[in-house]
């Protein structure tokens, strides 16, 4: 018999005390500290920071470990504690021209200044499973270190430029607009386009970027130069007068170099893709990079070819994955009022036409 | 939760969103852009409600929310909870006791006055977005009242299915300019939209609110020779007999049989306690 649904607020506490239970698992097994999730699950800490738009690697690692190792639901906590923070202010641009690189590479020159660094890469790994690391691990060896550069590491792009056969990038002192304080609206411009894809979600950049490879608005990329590293974040503070260093961010930076053929009114010359990103996280910042490419073709005078990844629209409006998932999860609510709404247009419906049909008979 | 501010957005934030909210009064229908936060519940849960809510609320406002027109399903449990513990304001099932009314899917059964305001949670704010899926293009079509798709839309219905197939979400038309969503609440609901209180709408992931002030004309499309129809179960109330609210359908058992009740708690509780009495009360708990 029908008991009429009551203790919504009783059932709510029991779910997140079994959730809190889950969390934990078992308690045989040692809980895992912020710190081992900070420096063993570094990419994962990355991501968070990177989609959460948050660099704070000890609120990141809370956050995954509240979220139980799902990432998503990670860079949702950050997402939302990030909105109740005071802006002091905005920083100066930081000058990747001078990031200590842990890694910098480029795809277009076999050496440059600065030289190739691969860094702590997975590229050459052979992925087999080290079944050493299921036992204890055991001491790591110690890398071998060279002296740090002390130069600042040029752009690869800059030296293209200086041949004039890279497009140069429009010089603008024009403040970009902050996505989290004015409603996007379109056509919007790159500086925006940059900013939604630096917080956009990894994987469904990745596919974007991929589509692109495969022919649609292909958009062939090098990877004229990627780079890692730490840069200082400098800020005029107004009771100064002057700015000081705040501190400094990881950043991965992708600068694609892409064949163009010239149009109406560019000649022939390479022109650029760009994407950068908070943390070791360079599969993002080249799919940015690729995205960012096809996303220019109105600006470069190329055809519009219909592929997804041109359509500034529907790339905007679909790579954030804490509204995708927000209101894709949101269809488990209940629904039973519209359900009911359906239900008596159907059954009217139905009997509509088969009056009709015996009508006809 | 003293850490966060009264109802938990900052002032500033606040501002902003009302200043959204009276140009929507100004213009009603319209859809303005605001910059929506990041709420610390999903998007499509009704952070745009919550928003509106958070503006508009004060220290001593009494606040009701309902989900599909019921106080205690979850997501009303929870978001009351929220403003509980970020506002520390009283909070009400009782209709009208309630001063701000955030709901999901139902307008109340209980007439309301010009000292309330109902607050919409809305998942998809524009009413053409399945006939055009570009913003770029419906904000153009509003803004040169090219309502022409819709009413073709409504009209290919009629011709297929000899009526319109549209039972909830279904459009209207505000003060003779803009084509409104009035969100997902039943057809049933719409004469109601013309009403005393302040009607407030809020979309947060879609960055939009807009507004119905106190007895603006809300008209629900239609046609001369198919008129809009104001449709619910063929039933009335198991529990307090109501002959005239909307009803959900509750399976009983795996035999089909059925049970209509009240979607509005509120109301039916009422109704219950005044004496009147449904074909199953008593019957059931």
């Amino acid at each position: 018999m029908y008991v009429a649904v009551k203790g919504g607020e009783r059932a709510i506490d029991n779910a997140h005390a079994w959730l809190a239970e889950e969390r934990r698992g078992d308690l045989a097994v040692a809980e895992l500290s912020l710190a081992q999730i900070r420096e063993q699950l570094r990419l994962s800490v990355n991501r968070v920071m990177a989609e959460g738009s948050l660099f704070d690697p000890d609120l990141a690692a809370l956050a995954i470990k509240q979220a139980r190792g799902d990432l998503i639901e990670a860079i949702f906590l950050i997402r939302a504690y990030r909105t109740t923070l005071p802006r002091f202010g905005y920083s100066y641009p930081v000058d990747t021209g001078r990031m200590t690189c842990d890694r910098r590479i480029s795809a277009t020159f076999k050496d440059a200044p600065g030289g190739q660094v691969l860094g702590p890469t997975f590229d050459y790994t052979h992925r087999l499973l080290d079944f050493k690391l299921a036992a204890d691990g055991g001491e790591v060896a110690k890398a071998t270190t060279a002296t740090a550069r002390e130069d600042d590491t040029p752009h690869i792009a800059s030296m293209l430029q200086a041949e004039n056969i890279l497009q140069e990038e429009p010089h603008s002192d024009q403040e970009p607009k902050d996505i989290t304080r004015r409603p996007m609206s379109f056509p919007s411009d790159r500086a925006t386009r940059l900013q939604a894809l630096a917080r956009g979600d990894e994987g469904f950049l990745l596919g974007l970027a991929y589509s692109t490879q495969r022919g649609y608005a292909r958009n062939h990329a090098f990877v004229g130069e990627l780079r890692i590293g730490r840069v200082p974040v400098e800020m005029e503070i107004p009771e100064l007068g002057f700015s000081i260093e705040i501190g400094e961010v990881e950043l991965s930076e992708c600068e694609t170099v892409n064949q163009f053929k010239g149009s109406k009114t560019e000649p022939p010359q390479f022109t650029r893709g760009y994407g950068l990103v908070f943390g070791q996280a360079e599969r993002k910042a080249i799919a940015v990079a690729l995205v960012d490419r096809a996303l220019r073709w109105q600006e470069l005078g190329e055809d519009n070819l219909g592929a997804v990844s041109q359509d500034e629209e529907f790339v905007l409006s679909h790579c954030d994955n804490i509204q995708a998932t927000g209101f894709l999860e949101h269809i488990k609510l209940p629904h039973y009022v519209d359900f009911q709404a359906e239900l008596e247009l159907v059954r009217k419906l139905r009997a509509n036409s088969m009056t009709d049909e015996e009508n006809e008979a | 939760m003293s850490d966060y501010n009264f109802a938990y957005l900052d002032e500033q934030t606040k501002r902003m969103i009302r200043r959204a909210i009276l140009k929507g009064l100004a213009i009603p229908g319209y859809q303005v852009p605001f910059a929506s936060r990041e709420m610390p519940m999903p998007y499509g849960w009704g952070t745009g409600g919550v928003q509106v809510s958070a503006a508009t609320l004060t220290p001593e406002d009494t606040l009701k929310v309902i989900d599909q027109g019921a106080d205690d399903t979850t997501n009303a449990v929870s978001i009351r909870k929220f403003f509980e513990n970020t506002a520390g304001i009283v909070t009400t099932e009782e209709t009208t006791k309630a001063s701000v009314i955030q709901t999901r899917h139902r307008i109340p059964e209980t007439d309301l006055n010009e000292d309330q305001i109902l607050v919409y949670q809305v998942p998809i704010p524009e009413p053409l977005r399945f006939l055009e899926p570009r913003e770029t293009e419906t904000r153009k079509m509003h803004s040169l009242q090219e309502y022409g798709l819709m009413h073709v839309k409504l009209y290919e219905d009629i011709s297929q299915h000899g009526a319109i197939a549209t039972s909830y979400a279904y459009p209207v038309k505000v003060a003779g300019r803009y084509v409104m969503d009035p969100s997902p609440i039943p057809k049933f609901d719409n004469p109601k939209l013309t009403m005393a209180a302040i009607q407030l709408f809020g979309a947060g992931r879609e960055q939009r609110i807009y507004a119905l002030p106190p007895y603006t004309e809300v008209v629900s499309l239609d046609f001369d020779d198919y008129p809009f129809e104001a449709s619910k179960a063929a039933h009335t109330c198991d529990l307090c007999g109501a002959e005239h609210s909307y009803l959900d359908e509750v399976i009983l058992d795996d035999e089909g049989n059925r049970m209509f009740v009240c979607s509005d708690t509120d109301f039916c509780a009422k109704r219950q306690s005044a004496g009147h009495k449904g074909r199953l009360a008593g019957e059931v708990a």
